[in-house]
């Protein structure tokens, strides 16, 4: 128990030290931008087109893959193509970016009780330096011999020899120079996330009072600059081999009965490299995920998170845990079995962890008061779907059992469900969460509760029935799955219902645009606590929150982030920059 | 309310379909059942979690939604519950674990009489070399490889020059006994993987990787490329048959040995290579068409 | 690996102290009030700009530890030659050390206001850094010239690459190192000076170690090093 200083014995925070910029135009206020506020919501709306592309990638993909030899213009080439930008927009454009950019930007400040992120300037870049990234990767479309379509993994040597779309056009290079150009714009954008959280938290603010949003994105950060010099290295050394001839990756290669001029290069030293980010990258983009699903379910179930310390070291512990874990994705690579047993051990235990953090969003509910609104259904079904993934991951990561199912639709419907489906639906609940504090109007209920349902539903029966081709050794990335024996006729059908479903989701995801874009206007006004919140954000003077988020006296954090239904008090919410004490202030007996 | 009973039907349909949809594994023709038990037990440990954790969530959304008046309990942890929990789950993971890494021991660890063979991949084709009457392989190269010499053997290895060598074609092997085999590619990786042995391995151009397998049926069966390898990794298909005894005798009877393959290109002079190259570089762009025209 | 895990390991290290003084067994719902005051577990009191550096330094030693990584593992394979290091690079290293020197020296200058000192000093690391980067461009020279080129090793290839990466960074520094001189020329605060040239020399400091570590690196001690080591376990 530490001392409670009386309340009204405090100042008022002073006004933090940071000069803040001011905008003097149209061009700085809502361009060049430096209000992290702005670059959120710039970062959102690229992510989120760059997005879109990729959902109409991968219906093209099920196309193909539902009703083969219908469409004539999808070409192996094409498919290889569509596979590619599909899996790497996903995962680094879309919600690397999203949640770190896009969350990380609006909520942290917000979150912890300051002005702006510490380094506005840098942050600005870092937005720019994406936008630039995803320019030149979308410029590979239109390069001569097309994007390239070596897999989202980009192993050599294929991904550089001609065999492969773009391998010797332009493809790959730009593949290559986007990923480095968004290293280094994500590099920008990290540095401040993780020092705004450092330095930036207001008065009272301590470590363990942080949401558990603010905890996941700040630990995901961590990681993300820590993982991400690992795919720089491989890209710059592969851009290396392509460009330069060098080699570093490329082993003595014959190609269309031609000796080439390399040898003696590891193609096994990409993937350790690429994995070592890749995996990571995993829970990069599952940490926000987790920090924002436990805000939600705890301020929609009225009902502080279960086991908040747990929550916290469970944080941690799978941000230190996933550095070590990397090769469960080379189990088959070649590597020496022996590491077998270690990566299978390491990745087994990380279930742990992982494990209590679902218990604890359960437990949050037992005894709750639960709202069914809809970011509370997008946590449930989040939960739904993380657990199926990673149950899954069990299968995989366990050594042995991933030899006959790696490189099978199992794996592409093992991760889809875990860091596809349940993440997305995350950061949809998350917009609906948070579009209020963003805009000042509610999003519209009923095309809520539509989205929702055929969202959680159609994904579910997307991909629970797609582990089940994986089991039969449909392998993946195959555009043609004719003149298979593993291929039944049945299957067939399975296929062709799972790209239906694929094309019903999609659409419910232009009705969720059309949402967001209407309800800009027409939306139920809000006000400034609509879900009555007890973090900081929700207690903004006004709503959106205005340049410097806090008006004149930054808020004085006097408790946890979640003191919801807490005996005694009035109201089943307190705000975390209210004083008083209520409730237990002594170990419950 | 919708919610909670849909959350229940998740977990019915779930296991239903778990149950009664025609999509299975194959039928396993390969002494790996160890892995496919493996796979019963994690099955049915991941099962019983899913169905507990979803049916919890729905029997909460159920009983503890919102009506007016309520408020919910102020519990902010339960150090007993939570040790608990950990507990039972690292006793489920180790549960899972440990059968596992026994699986994987015998996986990486060769018997002793198995026999080798060695699989050579390429874009986008299969080939074979079988030890000779020596019982042993040559040693290889990829630089060595030229037209007459499809698989890099090295010429000056004594042991290599009476190994069978099956050019994309099929591969026999008789059932019951052992065998390794050696995977190789010459250019990118490949993956040989038969859904009915279980096993499979990745082929990395300049090493030599490997698994083990025991065929148990006769039949005929389907390889597939399970890593990508370029454009026509889907096409990259092959045929093992697994033949008796007998069968599988007569078949090697038939094959040709690496030094009566490069017999008679032996004679002929050296630079006649890059002429014999890019016809066969032509050959396999023509094979690149046929892929594109698909 | 196992460079980079090593250096994780220390990152970890350093986390794991640092979040052991945040209290991170507390129980957060038994205290209220502004317990921050009390215990001190705000931010901390160093300047924000350098913990900001120190996060970017990190991952750029994260950097170069994985090329060191890489380095070592694509060693291992059958076509390594080793290529002779040219002399010059001693010299070179010398200059580096030059320039770091002058660095802190402006850096002592700053705290004590001596503004000549500063400005002297902000030079000839300026001046010293750059014939840093032309020495290093002459012993590419040098080794070109000699038939080393980038392709035909991997030996060459890992030199030009990681002294290439190094030297772009030295020159980012340069520019950082210019905004520095133009403050202590027109007159800036002599609190933001002093911070300014505080960042600066904390920058080369790094980057001088990052040096040795390479020069350690391609000139084979490490590996020579870390050989001894396994021995020394075994
Ligand atoms: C309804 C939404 C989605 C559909 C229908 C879909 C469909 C597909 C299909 C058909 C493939 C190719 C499978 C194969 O043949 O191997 C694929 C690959 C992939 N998808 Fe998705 N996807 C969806 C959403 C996502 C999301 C949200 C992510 C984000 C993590 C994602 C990440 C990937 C990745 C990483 C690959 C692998 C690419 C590769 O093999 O190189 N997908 N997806
Ligand atoms: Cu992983
Ligand atoms: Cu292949």
């Amino acid at each position: 128990m530490v001392d409670i200083t009386p309340a009204d014995a405090i100042p008022p925070a002073e006004v933090a030290e940071v000069e803040l910029y001011h905008p003097h135009g149209w061009w700085t206020k809502y361009v060049f931008s430096q209000d992290a506020k702005v670059i959120a919501i710039q970062y959102s709306v690229t992510a989120t087109a760059i997005g879109m592309v990729a959902l109409v990638l991968s219906w093209l993909m099920r196309l193909q893959l539902g009703f083969p030899g219908t469409f004539d213009f999808i070409t192996p080439e094409a498919y290889y193509q569509f596979i590619t930008m599909h899996g790497m927009i996903m995962v680094i454009y879309l919600l690397t970016a999203l949640f770190l950019g896009g969350f990380g930007n609006y909520l942290i400040p917000l979150m912890v009780g300051a002005r702006d992120m510490v380094f506005p300037y840098v942050n600005m870049l870092s937005y720019w330096i994406y936008l630039l990234a995803v320019l030149v990767l979308v410029s590979s479309f239109f390069a001569p011999g097309g994007p390239t379509g070596a897999g989202w993994t980009l192993y050599p040597p294929q991904a550089i020899m001609t065999g492969t779309p773009g391998g010797q056009d332009w493809g790959i290079i730009l593949m290559l120079v986007s990923l480095i150009l968004f290293i280094i714009g994500f590099t920008m954008g990290g540095l401040n996330y993780v020092v705004t959280v450092l330095q930036g938290r207001t008065r009272g603010m301590t470590l363990m009072r942080l949401p558990l949003t603010v905890w996941g994105i700040f630990t995901a950060t961590v990681m993300a600059l820590l993982a991400f010099p690992a795919l720089f290295v491989a890209c710059v050394m592969m851009l290396f081999d392509r460009v330069l001839g060098t080699s570093f990756f490329m082993p003595a290669i014959v190609e269309m009965g031609e000796q080439l001029q390399r040898g003696g290069g590891s193609p096994i030293l990409f993937q350790h490299l690429f994995w070592f980010f890749g995996h990571p990258e995993v829970y990069i983009v599952a940490l926000p995920a987790f920090g924002i699903v436990s805000d939600l379910i705890s301020t929609h179930a009225r009902k502080n998170i279960f086991g908040y310390r747990m929550m916290v070291w469970a944080i941690i512990g799978i941000g230190a845990l996933s550095f070590v874990v990397w090769a469960h994705h080379m189990y088959v690579s070649g590597m020496h079995p022996y590491f077998g047993f270690f990566f299978a051990t390491t990745t087994l235990i990380i279930a742990i962890p992982t494990a209590i953090k679902v218990y604890n969003w359960v437990l949050t509910l037992w005894r709750g008061d639960i709202h069914l609104t809809i970011p509370m259904l997008f946590a449930l079904a989040f939960i739904v779907t993380f657990v199926n993934g990673g149950l899954t991951g069990l299968f995989l990561g366990n050594v042995v059992v991933d030899v006959p199912l790696s490189d099978t639709m199992f794996v592409v419907a093992h991760f889809h469900m875990v860091m596809g489906v349940a993440p997305i639906l995350v950061i949809f609940g998350a917009i609906y969460h948070w579009y209020p504090k963003v805009t000042g109007r509610m999003l519209n209920e009923t095309l809520g509760q539509f989205h929702f349902w055929v969202t959680f539903l159609g994904a579910y029966l997307i991909f629970f029935p797609m582990h089940y081709l994986g089991l039969m050794g449909v392998p993946r990335r195959y555009n043609e799955l004719t003149d298979m024996t593993v291929m039944t006729e049945s299957a067939q059908h399975l296929n062709s219902f799972i790209s239906i479903m694929a094309f019903i989701v999609g659409f419910a995801q232009i009705v969720f645009l059309f949402n967001l874009i209407w309800s800009i206007r027409h939306g139920r006004e809000a006000g400034g606590n609509p879900w009555r919140a007890t973090t900081l954000e929700w207690q903004t003077p006004q709503t959106p929150p205005a340049h410097g988020n806090f008006g004149k006296d930054l808020p004085i954090v006097y408790r946890w982030a979640y003191d919801y239904s807490v005996p005694g008090a009035k109201e089943d919410f307190i705000p975390q920059n209210v004083p008083g004490s209520f409730g237990l202030s002594k170990e419950p007996a | 309310m919708a919610i909670a009973l849909v959350l229940v039907l998740i977990v019915v349909g779930s296991v239903l379909f778990h149950f009664l949809s025609p999509w299975w594994w194959t039928p396993i023709a390969s002494n790996w059942d160890y892995i496919d038990n493996t796979i019963i037990i994690t099955f049915w440990i991941t099962g019983v979690v899913f169905a507990a954790v979803v049916l919890f969530m729905a029997y909460c959304v159920f009983r503890f939604r919102h009506r007016e008046g309520n408020r919910a309990a102020y519990e902010p942890e339960s150090k007993r519950l939570e040790w608990w929990l950990t507990v039972v789950t690292a006793a489920g993971v180790t549960a899972l674990l440990v059968p596992g890494l026994f699986v994987w021991s015998r996986f990486i660890n060769v018997p002793s009489d198995a026999t080798e063979v060695e699989v050579v991949g390429q874009q986008w084709q299969w080939s074979y070399r079988l030890p000779g009457k020596d019982g042993k392989l040559g040693t290889s190269d990829t630089r060595d490889v030229t037209p007459e010499n499809p698989l890099g053997v090295i010429a000056s290895d004594p042991n290599g020059q009476d190994d069978v060598v099956v050019e994309a074609a099929d591969l026999h092997l008789p059932v019951g006994k052992p065998v390794k085999m050696l995977l190789r590619s010459i250019d990118v990786l490949h993956d040989f993987y038969v859904p009915e042995f279980r096993a499979k391995m990745d082929m990395v151009p300049g090493s030599v990787t490997y698994f083990w397998f025991t065929p148990t049926k006769t039949g005929t069966f389907q390889v597939l490329c399970a890593e990508l390898c370029g454009q026509g990794h889907p096409l990259m298909r092959g045929v093992v048959m697994v033949d008796t005894e007998q069968d599988y005798l007569a078949w090697l009877g038939e094959q040709q040995t690496f030094a009566e393959l490069s017999a008679p290109q032996q004679t002929g002079s050296v630079d006649q290579t890059p002429r014999e190259t890019t016809a066969s570089g032509s050959k396999i762009s023509a094979r690149l068409e046929t892929v594109e025209a698909r | 690996m196992s460079v980079v895990l090593v250096f994780l390991l220390v990152i970890i290290g350093f986390a794991g102290w640092w979040l052991s003084h945040q209290r991170l067994m507390a129980k957060p719902w038994l205290e209220q009030g502004v317990i921050g005051d009390v215990v001190g577990m705000e931010g901390s009191t160093l300047p924000t700009a350098k913990i900001g550096l120190g996060v970017f330094l990190a991952v750029v030693g994260c950097l170069f530890a994985l090329f060191a990584s890489a380095y070592f593992m694509r060693m291992a394979l059958s076509d390594w030659r080793p290529l002779p290091v040219p002399r010059l690079l001693w010299l070179n290293t010398g200059v580096l050390v030059l320039s770091s020197i002058a660095l802190q020296c402006a850096s002592v200058a700053a705290r004590k206001g001596q503004i000549g000192t500063v400005r002297l000093g902000l030079a000839t690391a300026g001046l010293t850094a750059l014939a840093f980067l032309i020495g290093q461009l002459m012993a590419w020279r040098e080794l070109t010239e000699d038939g080393y080129l980038l392709a035909s090793n991997p030996a060459n290839s890992f030199f030009y690459l990681i002294t290439g990466l190094h030297g772009l960074h030295i020159l980012g520094g340069l520019v950082g190192l210019g905004r520095t001189a133009a403050h202590a020329w027109n007159g800036a605060p002599p609190e933001r000076l002093r911070l300014s040239v505080e960042l600066c020399a904390m920058y080369w400091h790094f980057l001088l170690f990052v040096w040795l570590a390479i020069f350690a690196l391609l000139s084979g001690w490490a590996a020579t090093f870390i050989d001894i080591c396994r021995q020394l376990l075994t």
